[in-house]
């Protein structure tokens, strides 16, 4: 036997809001953040391109390689990808505090400390780079 | 003069007759010492009973009245109507959770993901005796003591979109309190099997609002990224612990 239950105790139909396909439009933060992922892309690019220019320097056709990379679409491509993976380094580099807590003797190391070294790092592996690139040519 | 008054836009959702939420506008009292909770408790005391929401403390410490306030995952225990000038405000339930009746959620999912951490000590091997005490240094207290203030008030499953598009998601809270326990010293297990899955650390993408959003400071996101480092190494290295 059933029994109708007295208004408002009826069965509970909870309500489940539909998927939004716009989530990452709703708040700034959202969309900084889908920046910075699509930014990868461009990372991927740029890997690509050193694979393709290393490729060329071991065949032994730069030349070609070079007249390819001196085309107005391939520099603005260049460009862009730079400004991107910088982006992206800076932003990476920036969050390390969250993921690596360093304690020395209970205290604990503050992020910008962290930022600032992973920041310093990386200006001196490109210095170093760039040295030994320049030094070479 | 009369009483200057802020115009209040609350979800509705009434099973019985709703198919789904609409907004209902309450005229209630500005008050500059009044939360949004006060405008709500003002509503169903004087003008419209029949609106249900969670509540108890009243002071951000039981978790209870967390809402969505103008798009913005909030305890509105905490959130002033002074914050949002001559209004209106907008209030919803939390975003991410099936919607039980007006601003009340259906918490059962989240419940059972925190009890699925194991969070509690778990201790291997003889056990000392009841009168014993486990002694922990201020150090040992300061590893976990950041994710142990957690009120479990779900505001960043709201705020993170891996959640809100993918329920199975273990989410930020049930993580952090994981990490809580792997990090006391007491602890001697790391629940890698219910914490190194896709549905839990590795499903996040690391959008960091579960921080942004936490009343208490306790910063999520630092205790999933912190859990990826660890599951890596001890996926790498066997001998790795935590």
């Amino acid at each position: 036997m059933t029994t109708a239950r007295p208004p408002g105790h009826e069965e509970a139909r909870p309500y489940v809001r539909p998927r939004d396909r716009w989530w990452f439009a709703r708040r700034r933060s959202l969309a900084v953040f889908v920046l910075r992922e699509l930014t990868s892309v461009l990372v991927a690019w740029t890997v690509a391109y050193l694979l393709l220019l290393l490729g060329a320097v071991a065949d032994g056709t730069t030349e070609r390689f070079a007249a390819l990379a001196a085309r107005p679409w391939m520099v603005a491509l260049n460009v862009l990808a730079l400004a991107a993976t910088a982006f992206h380094a800076v932003t990476f580099l920036n969050l390390a505090p969250k993921a690596t807590v360093v304690r020395l003797d209970g205290w604990r190391v503050p992020a910008w400390m962290i930022q600032g070294g992973n920041h310093t790092a990386w200006l001196a592996v490109s210095a170093l780079l760039a040295y030994l690139v320049l030094r070479s040519s | 003069m009369a009483a200057e008054t802020i115009r209040l836009d609350v979800a509705r959702y009434r099973p019985e007759e709703d198919a789904e939420p609409v907004l209902q506008s309450y005229e209630v009292p500005l008050r500059p010492d009044w939360a949004v909770l006060d405008g709500l408790a003002h509503i169903k005391d004087h003008l419209d009973g029949t609106l249900s929401f969670r509540w108890s403390c009243r002071m951000g410490i039981c978790g209870s009245c967390g809402m969505d306030v103008d798009g913005e995952p909030r305890l509105t225990c905490g959130t002033f109507l002074a914050e949002y000038g001559a209004g209106p405000v907008r209030i919803e339930p939390l975003k991410g959770f099936p919607v039980i009746r007006d601003l009340v959620v259906d918490i059962d999912g989240f419940l059972a993901k925190l009890s699925s951490v194991r969070p509690w000590l778990v201790r291997e091997g003889e056990e000392p005796p009841l009168t014993a005490e486990y002694a922990q240094t201020p150090a040992q207290l300061d590893a976990y003591k950041q994710y142990s203030m957690c009120i479990n008030c779900m505001l960043c499953y709201s705020a993170c979109p891996v959640y809100v598009l993918d329920p199975d998601f273990l989410g930020p809270a049930a993580i952090a309190l994981a990490q809580r326990y792997n990090l006391d010293s007491r602890d001697m297990d790391d629940r890698f099997d219910v914490l190194n899955l896709e549905e839990a650390v590795w499903g996040c993408t690391f959008v960091g609002d579960c921080t942004r959003v936490c009343p208490k400071h306790v910063d999520p996101a630092e205790a999933i990224q912190r859990y990826k480092v660890t599951a890596a190494l001890r996926s790498v290295l066997p001998w790795s612990g935590r």
